[in-house]
């Protein structure tokens, strides 16, 4: 979770270790807020992270991540 | 407060999956597998359905599905889902059984039984995932995969003179009377996927009021097997797989069925049904009464088929059975009648069975020559071996074994008929056992032979068997 995130404006979070890159949520977000990390995951992917500003909570990247663990998406 | 996240649908950690990697699925970057098992954990949990749901897994990427939900599952053989899972809601009707496949698994080696669970309305889901290839063993052509599509096997794109044409499973099982709902859906752009979850609980909501047999095709990406990045892959899906693959609802009875009517329950093996069954057996055989058997038996019979060898077999298990012991049964022979190999399995035990494989007899009966070179080797130490010395050339070995030899069919053909010389080896196998008392068999014989003009012949048999074995000693 991005240190300037307050728990009363939604935010998207993905766990670096769990994404494999896809980019699957890049393509889905209406607010093009992920962006994908120049740095390897310990599976050697670059995985997606949440830019910090401006996510709307919608989910849509959740469900466009096949992933079960690497998404989570808080909508106060 | 809302939040996406993993649902509880799912395992903590996915202790059951092999490697250090137990967060993360088995799956490729962009697989769509994943998808439909955020979608179809989610719907468990949201349902209430968790505790109660059987996940049958197919053969394919989604081989390991019981590695990640956390409900009863099942692995079935190969295209075997969807008959799995028949058998399970059958025996378990509160059960809530999802038939997980994929296109090579329901639609090419499970055609079958796939039509068939539909046609009987079976109140399951099927949630098939079409991705238009064989993930799993590389990419090759299924039979969903579409015209000019290209694939291991079709390397310069399938042809419809040559390969045919993509099944349309939706269509299909569409025309049938007895499904409920039918629908395919995509993991396309998010529309498609927000569709298709409300599929999945759809189906799960039309099974779980007992409404009948659902049917959910999701077209998938195959990146992989597709050899496209995960982005481009799902537009392709978009704009090539939906032409063939069209999205809809092809059938929904689910509002003019009533609310369970779809439940069946099948108790043929419910223990008291098998037990009545059992009895009913038992009293064709006459009163039964208690033998005590000093040491169990673990029987092969071989020969040729036409030997009688199967039969052999059945009646000393009768024998066993009225006399109050555990007894199995396992044939195994060739599609001949007549002349094929034959053989056969005969556990007789004081107490219950766990297989009906005989593996180490401590009785083995030969009646052609293969099958003493077959299966000498395998007769426990100090195991009887009876040879039908007529037929049999070579002679056991005598020091590790009891051999009794015995020219059964030479004495068969005495008693009549060649053909009753299987009875001639059962009197020397109670003889040289000593299982049975002589009488008792005899008794039971008398009840088993189903033609009566016979019934002489073979107590004549079976009592010259026995004497041969008694005098010899």
């Amino acid at each position: 979770m991005p240190e300037n995130t307050a728990l009363d404006v939604p935010f998207m979070e993905v766990n670096g270790e769990l994404c494999k890159g896809c980019q699957l949520c890049l393509a889905v977000c209406p607010k093009s807020v992920i962006a994908i990390s120049e740095k390897l995951n310990s599976a050697s992917y670059h995985p997606a992270f949440y830019t910090g500003a401006d996510c709307t909570g919608c989910g849509l990247c959740f469900y466009a991540c096949p992933e079960p663990g690497a998404i989570r998406v808080f909508k106060p | 407060m809302k939040t996406f996240e993993k649902s509880a649908g799912f395992f903590p950690t996915f202790e059951r999956k092999t490697g250090p990697a137990k967060d993360a699925t088995h799956y490729c970057p962009g697989c769509g597998h994943g998808n439909v098992h955020k979608m179809i954990a989610e719907a468990m949990d949201d349902l209430g359905l968790t505790s109660r749901t059987v996940f049958v897994s197919p053969v394919g990427c989604s081989v390991f599905g019981y590695y990640y939900f956390n409900c009863g599952n099942f692995q079935a053989a190969h295209g075997r889902a969807a008959a799995v899972a028949t058998a399970v809601k059958r025996t378990n009707p509160d059960s809530i059984v999802i038939s997980y496949q994929g296109d090579g698994d329901l639609a090419a080696i499970g055609t079958a039984e796939t039509i068939h669970a539909a046609n009987r309305g079976e109140n399951i889901c099927v949630f098939f995932v079409n991705n238009a290839i064989y993930g799993m063993t590389g990419g090759q052509m299924a039979p969903t995969t579409m015209i000019g599509q290209r694939s291991t096997t079709t390397p310069q794109g399938r042809l419809e003179m040559m390969h045919g044409n993509p099944i349309r499973m939706c269509e299909m099982l569409a025309t049938l009377p007895a499904p409920t709902y039918i629908e395919r859906v995509a993991i396309g752009d998010s529309k498609h996927i927000m569709k298709a979850r409300k599929a999945i609980r759809k189906a799960l909501t039309v099974q779980a009021e007992g409404r009948g047999y659902s049917f959910v095709e999701i077209v998938s990406a195959c990146p992989t097997g597709w050899k496209m990045d995960p982005v481009h892959a799902r537009d392709w899906l978009i704009e090539e797989m939906l032409k063939v693959f069209p999205l809809g609802v092809y059938k929904d009875e689910s509002d003019t069925r009533d609310e369970g009517s779809w439940n069946r329950r099948c108790d043929a093996f419910a223990p008291a049904r098998v037990n009545e069954y059992l009895d009913r057996l038992k009293s064709t055989l006459g009163e039964s009464q208690p033998v005590l058997l000093e040491r169990d038996l673990h029987c092969k019979f071989a020969g040729f088929g036409g030997q009688g060898i199967l039969t052999l077999g059945l009646l000393l298990s009768q024998i066993g059975m009225r006399a109050g012991q555990h007894v199995s049964w396992f044939p195994a022979y060739g599609p001949e009648m007549r002349g094929g190999t034959a053989n056969c399995s005969v556990n007789v035990c004081s107490g219950r069975i766990g297989t009906p494989l005989v593996d180490n007899p401590n009785v083995l009966v030969v009646m052609n020559q293969p099958s003493l070179d077959a299966f000498a080797d395998q007769v426990a130490d100090g195991g009887v071996l009876i040879v039908d010395t007529t037929i049999v050339e070579g002679r056991p070995d005598a020091k590790r074994l009891r051999p009794v030899l015995i020219p059964a069919t030479g004495i068969a053909d005495e008693v009549g008929t060649a053909k009753i010389a299987n009875v001639v080896v059962l009197g020397a196998l109670v003889a040289a056992t000593g299982c049975f008392p002589r009488d008792f068999c005899e008794d039971t014989l008398r009840a088993a032979i189903k033609k009566r003009s016979l019934v002489d012949m073979n107590i004549d048999a079976f009592g010259r068997g026995y004497e041969y074995v008694k005098n010899a000693k």
